[in-house]
């Protein structure tokens, strides 16, 4: 299922058997080009693989957009340590509801990229690490799982290649921080969700601290079709070192909100006006959070001549980030959106160091007391000033991630913030100090 | 790490399926590595006898040869973990800012007060809770709400209440 209506607009590469009756049958999957790529690389050294990879400037669809040819290419081999083949579908970044779609309407996709990344680093075993409210989609997986065990596709001697590769559905239970790549290692090993230190990195040390490729679900589920068109065709779909289409998330105030695939560095004024239809109800745009709540805001007139993808929006001081994009009209209260934002980093801090577990609970009550109108003159360059020690100071991104949006914020919507002020002064709320910081 | 701590608790069995399930689970990690299995385990059961009871941290504990602390040390950790029962149906309402975009705040606000609940109470006949949570991955179909597992899509106040009734006269029905 969709969820939305399609748009003529969309480049339908990892989506293209989305609207197939049952689309996440293994039936569906052989019928369409399923399990072919997987044929063709079992013929090929990892090398050649990678440097596939490279040419396709596939990169992370996650979040981070690290080169996804480079990552695997870190792997070391011959350390006579089991290696192993890890799958982020933790999706829990604000704005971003793509990896449900890709378990939802195409699992074998998804298993056969990570066959790939498997026969590359000769390993036997894969995870699929699915966060825990997820469930209908973890039990999706596992039929899909269970059908490709059936038809001899996984388990031993794939395709009388002599190789063995088992593939597992792991569940999460809430926790946002568990779609940190080293946080859902520790989780996957039975621990509370805390980061480890990088490096090493999970390509060196991973999963059971062992040598381990771990990425985004879509990153996986884009890994065939490389395979099967080649590198370069993937490459020329984007924009240079952006190569490919990505699945990108569009909520708020258009007119049609939905997931649409399109081609990396598509750009942001026409996903809006044309694939959703404009803003809704005639409004002006205000701003838009371009790659889920952890990329700094863009202004209306930022927006103008953005493209979507990790180079573009990292120019423009932001991110391309997970996909996920939240579009708000001029009715938009700039401050509520900031503090719901801290409020979310401020739970999800898993309160292992000290700049984010402070630093979020801080920012959280300041933001908290100036929205309620007890908010001081100096709160809006305190809040600044505090998201910017937390910057670079954390055990992992999260803190970043609260820093940087929260500091985008006060920077470009400052107006917004000093209009609070003069609300609360000529309402008579009661004094900054009679508020407590609760 | 297997415990010498003797245990008072009597050991749990859970239904055939979920035995089964716990059977699998068991041998999906590398060799030794059965810890893996304790949060998997913790939820499943959860889903089955209500709540994480101390009778079921012990259990895990025994199955997957660790100490009962290193399953104890897990569960305020998981947000989807609770040592008390919640409602029979457990209405999730997301207020992250998606949500919060085109209603969400106003969204659980509304079932709050039809409810007569605040964050993570749960009605005096047991049949309903109500949590503020944070994102879902349904942000494109916004406001999103979810009843135990299931989704439901643009749901406004109105819609809100024809599920509350749904479920308290029994002709609830899952939307996808």
């Amino acid at each position: 299922m969709r969820f939305n209506e399609p748009s003529p607009l969309e480049v339908r590469v990892i989506s293209q058997r989305f609207d197939l009756p049952n689309p996440a049958s293994i039936d569906t999957y052989l019928a369409n080009d399923g399990y072919v790529a997987i044929k063709k690389v079992l013929e090929m050294t990892p090398e050649a693989i990678v440097e596939e990879l490279k040419v396709s400037s596939l990169r992370g669809r996650g979040g981070a957009g690290f080169p996804t040819g480079m990552k695997w290419s870190f792997v070391p081999r011959n350390t006579g340590k089991p290696t192993y083949v890890i799958c982020n579908s933790d999706e829990s970044e604000p704005g971003t509801c793509k990896d449900r779609l890709l378990m939802e309407n195409d699992p074998h996709q998804l298993i056969e990229g990570m066959m790939i990344a498997g026969w590359t680093i000769k390993s036997n075993k894969g995870y699929i690490f699915i966060r825990g409210e997820y469930r209908y989609l973890i039990e999706i997986v596992e039929k899909a799982i269970e059908e490709a065990y059936a038809r001899g596709i996984l388990g031993k001697n794939i395709f009388g290649s002599g190789w063995d590769f088992d593939v597992y559905a792991h569940t999460g239970a809430g926790a946002y921080e568990c779609g940190e790549e080293s946080a859902l290692l520790e989780s996957l090993e039975g621990r509370r969700g805390v980061p480890r230190l990088k490096p090493p990195f999970p390509a060196v040390v991973g999963a059971f601290q062992s040598p381990t490729i771990l990425n985004n679900c879509e990153t996986f589920a884009s890994i065939p079709v490389i395979f099967r068109n080649g590198g370069q065709w993937y490459a020329d779909l984007g924009t240079p070192k952006n190569g490919g289409t990505r699945l990108m998330c569009v909520s708020g105030h258009v007119n049609k909100p939905g997931v649409y695939e399109l081609p990396m560095g598509f750009p942001m004024m026409r996903l809006i006006n044309e694939v959703c239809g404009g803003m809704r109800n005639g409004k002006n745009l205000k701003a838009v959070i371009p790659g889920g709540s952890s990329a700094p805001v863009l202004k209306a007139d930022e927006c103008t001549d953005i493209l979507l993808d990790f180079d573009s929006l990292a120019k423009a001081k932001t991110m391309a980030g997970s996909g996920g994009l939240v579009v708000l009209d001029e009715d938009t209260d700039i401050v509520a959106v900031a503090l719901r934002t801290i409020k979310f980093y401020a739970h999800e801090s898993c309160g292992w160091c000290i700049p984010c577990r402070e630093g979020t609970a801080w920012l959280k009550k300041v933001l908290t007391r100036f929205h309620e109108g007890g908010g001081l003159e100096s709160d809006i360059d305190l809040i600044g000033e505090l998201a910017s020690n937390m910057l670079g100071r954390t055990f992992c991104a999260l803190g970043d991630a609260a820093a940087m949006p929260t500091g985008g914020f006060i920077t470009k919507f400052r107006e917004e913030f000093e209009a609070y002020l003069q609300k609360s002064r000529s309402a008579k709320t009661p004094a900054a100090q009679e508020l407590a910081l609760v | 790490m297997t415990s010498t701590v003797k245990r008072d608790l009597p050991e749990m069995t859970f239904s055939p399926e979920l035995e089964g399930r716990f059977t699998k689970l068991l041998t999906n990690y590398p060799p030794g590595r059965e810890r893996s299995a304790v949060v998997p385990m913790l939820l499943y059961a959860q889903d089955e006898i209500g709540s994480v009871t101390q009778e079921l941290v012990e259990e895990v504990a025994r199955r997957c040869k660790v100490t009962p602390l290193q399953v104890d040390e897990v569960i305020g950790y998981y947000s989807m973990l609770h040592r008390k029962p919640l409602g029979k149906y457990h209405v999730q309402v997301c207020t992250n800012i998606a949500c919060q975009a085109v209603g969400g705040e106003e969204l659980y606000e509304h079932a709050s007060k039809q409810l007569g609940l605040g964050n993570k109470q749960v009605s005096n006949d047991g049949l309903i809770s109500i949590e503020e949570v944070e994102c879902m991955g349904a942000c494109s179909w916004a406001p999103a709400i979810q009843i135990n597992y299931d989704f439901h899509h643009s749901v406004t106040p109105e819609r809100f209440d024809q599920l509350m009734a749904a479920l308290r006269d029994g002709t609830y029905k899952k939307a996808y």
